[in-house]
């Protein structure tokens, strides 16, 4: 059985349809790239697959461990194992790192039917997973995102996947506005957790998230559908010549 | 969810409000015929003062500039008794569920009258004194002296600083006050742990009045924190009228803690009269939660060059409760540096206000005045009016000030629960961030343990009580912000 499966699906957001008929399989073990151009529908797609309120889904299916995802809240698709790294992470003054981050754990294990963790083995985890990631363990105890740069907001998106070890990780441009050093640590924290039983969606504009983190499987997806599928090689030529070449079935040119 | 629209209340009823003060008037003649004897005659002469001046203005109007945004109309119409001594009997247990933890000592008025078997004041140093006002002023008449409190300095200090000419409410306590704290912390003493004054309102079967009074002198450079908490044992309503005058002599570090956690039928209305000397750092904290209608009153007076002040607040209202802050900050020397936060947490059909005042006198050059209110609004039926005034009568001096009002922001909601938090929680986790910013400027101690913990169970009570709106239309910030350098 696939991890996820997307069947035909339709999304809008304020009236206006993004996504029209969308279909996707990912196994687990698996990394998928979605690319396209501005406007496609990536991040619809990325923030359906979170559950999102605001964006309604009109037409589809959404299985999801062989659970209908589409039925789930945000919080309990969290818990089943669903994870969303922000293209913009959300700053929550008055909440610290470290506390925000062990009451989600410990929502999901306690949906899980598993025991809570306390501060003391909750700490070590955590100190662990910010090494990985290069953060500065003062970082724990700030407000979540609250002063950090673009580039600390990403990597504790990382991080946060890192402790919650999702069965499918969602990354939504994680990649945008980060310098080659945040680049190359962000992807690292990737790498070290592909696994055989977990799967990514890895979300890009560009080619070069995907030297560090290499796809099994590229998707284009140009107004709101996936137009071609093919391996890593695809971003290589999509980063040569651009979206354009691959819209056999789109007759209007979009923009790079 | 205006700051400026106007109360359109029962202004008619009001308006004959002051046609209802024979019940005052009754209370005052008993008084002052039970008290013939025991009041020395400074004492009797500032009653006397106090009550013209109440008797005169009646109960202000929503005309009165300073109440335009509190209708009194139901606090004038109800005709309040006075509590007879010992007429409800409080048990130890009763009180239990009051206690602070970490506090060193604590006196417990019940209906405004001393009740020294609840109280606990034993072993204190003697630096500190603490005993009933009553009690200190009827033993400094006979001569003698209770135990551990000397009556010196009442006279100095009593009925000095509370407003009786601007502020009926204070004259109406200096009037009517049976009983209440007096505390002083002698020069250079340091009180590690906080005080802790309860006054409980508990039902007597008929609507009690009480105007409790605290005097506390922090002589030079001592340093106290005191826990003024109101609470009320039962549902009947009640009417607390508190006066409390600060006196903080020169370099004195001195934090006050008002709690107010009454029923919601209970009208609170209290006065904190500051007065700051030289090198002074006051830092008062007004914590909001109970009551149905309440007005929370802090006046500080930077008296001497140099002194902080530090007004804090926090109000979380829900149902119909009506919470009121208002804030009078005069700036008398220069060199003084004031800073006013106030968070509000409103939900439902609740009502807050925020009025600061600040004044700056023309002496009072290089003052340094902030102040900032903040406000949520989980409601559509929820209101906040938060007024500003400024008025600067130097010439170099720095004030600013904002508010800003806002609902909890979806996005960060959907940001907590995309990680698995079930949305009450993560609710809850937002409103406790941002109550939480008044917890931030309160110094370390058993005092803002206690408060927290107050805090949290509020606002628990909140998220698990909140309706979700009809519309699912995503919330929008409505923000109001405005900054002035003057």
């Amino acid at each position: 059985m696939a991890l996820l499966e997307i069947e035909d699906l339709h999304a809008s957001v304020e009236g206006h349809e993004i996504l029209k008929g969308l279909n996707l399989t990912v196994n687990a073990g698996e990394v998928h790239s979605i690319m396209g151009p501005n406007g496609s529908g990536k991040s619809t797609l990325a923030a359906v697959l979170a559950r999102r309120e605001t964006y309604e889904v009109t037409r589809g299916r959404v299985l999801f461990d062989g659970k209908d995802l589409l039925e789930m809240k945000p919080e309990d698709a969290a818990c089943e194992g669903v994870f969303l790294a922000f293209q913009y992470p959300v700053e929550i003054p008055g909440i610290g790192n470290a506390y925000f981050l062990r009451s989600a754990m410990n929502a999901i294990r306690k949906y899980r039917g598993l025991d809570e963790l306390d501060a003391m083995d909750f700490l070590p985890l955590y100190k662990e997973r910010l090494k990985l990631l290069e953060m500065d363990e003062k970082l724990m105890n700030r407000s979540v995102n609250e002063g950090f740069s673009g580039g600390e907001k990403k990597r504790n998106e990382i991080l946060q996947m890192a402790v919650l070890q999702p069965k499918l990780a969602i990354l939504d441009e994680t990649d945008s506005g980060l310098d080659i050093d945040a680049l190359r640590i962000v992807a690292q924290g990737v790498n070290a957790m592909r696994s055989p039983d977990r799967a990514f969606l890895v979300i890009t504009h560009y080619q070069r998230l995907l030297d560090y983190i290499t796809p099994d499987f590229v998707h284009v997806l140009v107004d709101g559908k996936i137009v071609r599928s093919g391996g890593p090689e695809l971003a290589l030529e999509l980063e040569d010549k651009g979206y354009g070449t691959t819209e056999a079935d789109v007759p209007q040119a979009l923009p790079a | 969810m205006s700051t400026t629209t106007n109360n359109t209340g029962n202004e008619n009823a009001m308006a004959t409000a002051t046609g209802k003060l024979s019940t005052y008037l009754e209370a005052y003649g008993e008084l002052i015929a039970e008290r013939q004897e025991r009041d020395p005659v400074w004492l009797r002469q500032l009653r006397e003062d106090a009550w013209q001046r109440f008797y005169a203005e009646g109960f202000p109007t929503t005309h009165d500039e300073d109440w335009r945004f509190t209708n009194l109309a139901a606090l004038a119409r109800t005709p309040f008794q006075r509590a007879v001594r010992g007429s409800v009997a409080v048990s130890a247990e009763e009180i239990e569920k009051f206690r602070v933890l970490g506090t060193g000592c604590r006196l417990v008025f019940v209906n405004g009258h001393f009740a020294p078997e609840l109280s606990e004041v034993s072993s204190l140093p003697d630096t500190l004194e603490i005993c009933s006002l009553e009690r200190a002023i009827a033993q400094g008449m006979e001569g003698g002296a209770l135990e551990g409190c000397a009556p010196e300095g009442i006279e100095q200090h009593l009925g000095r600083y509370a407003d009786v000419d601007r502020d009926v409410f204070a004259a109406l306590n200096s009037a009517l006050w049976e009983d209440g704290a007096y505390l002083r912390i002698h020069r250079g003493a340091v009180v590690e742990q906080p005080i802790h004054l309860l006054y409980v309102s508990a039902g007597a079967g008929a609507a009690i009045m009480t105007h409790p009074r605290t005097l506390i002198v922090a002589e030079p450079t001592s340093h106290a924190a005191v826990i003024e908490d109101y609470v009320s044992i039962g549902d009947e309503t009640a009417f607390s009228n508190a006066v409390t005058e600060l006196v903080a002599g020169q370099d004195a570090v001195v934090s006050h803690f008002l709690v107010e956690r009454e029923n919601l039928a209970a009208f609170n209305v209290s006065t904190l009269r500051l007065e700051l000397a030289r090198g002074a750092d006051v830092s008062s904290h007004s914590i909001l939660l109970g009551g149905g209608l309440v007005r929370n009153n802090v006046h500080p007076v930077l008296a001497g060059e140099g002194a902080e002040c530090l007004i804090n607040g926090l109000f979380v209202g829900a149902g119909r409760q009506h919470l009121d802050n208002y804030m009078l900050v005069e700036h008398a020397q220069p060199q003084c540096s004031s800073r006013q936060f106030y968070n509000g947490i409103l939900d439902d059909h609740a009502r807050g206000v925020f009025h600061g005042r600040i004044v700056v006198h023309k002496d009072a050059q290089k003052t340094d005045a902030k102040q900032t209110n903040r406000n949520l609004l989980l409601s559509d039926n929820a209101r906040i009016d938060t007024k500003p005034q400024l008025e600067i009568y130097a010439d170099d001096v720095k004030c600013t000030h904002g508010a800003t009002i806002g609902q909890i922001e979806e996005e960060q909601l959907f940001y907590l629960r995309s990680r698995g938090i079930e949305e009450t929680s993560a609710r809850n986790l937002l409103l406790y961030a941002f109550a939480a910013e008044c917890l931030d400027r309160m110094p370390d101690s058993p005092a803002r343990e206690f408060v927290a913990e107050l805090i949290r169970e509020r606002l628990t009570d909140l998220a698990r009580n909140h309706q979700p709106a009809a519309s699912a239309a995503p919330v929008e910030e409505q923000a109001q912000n405005w900054e002035e350098v003057g």
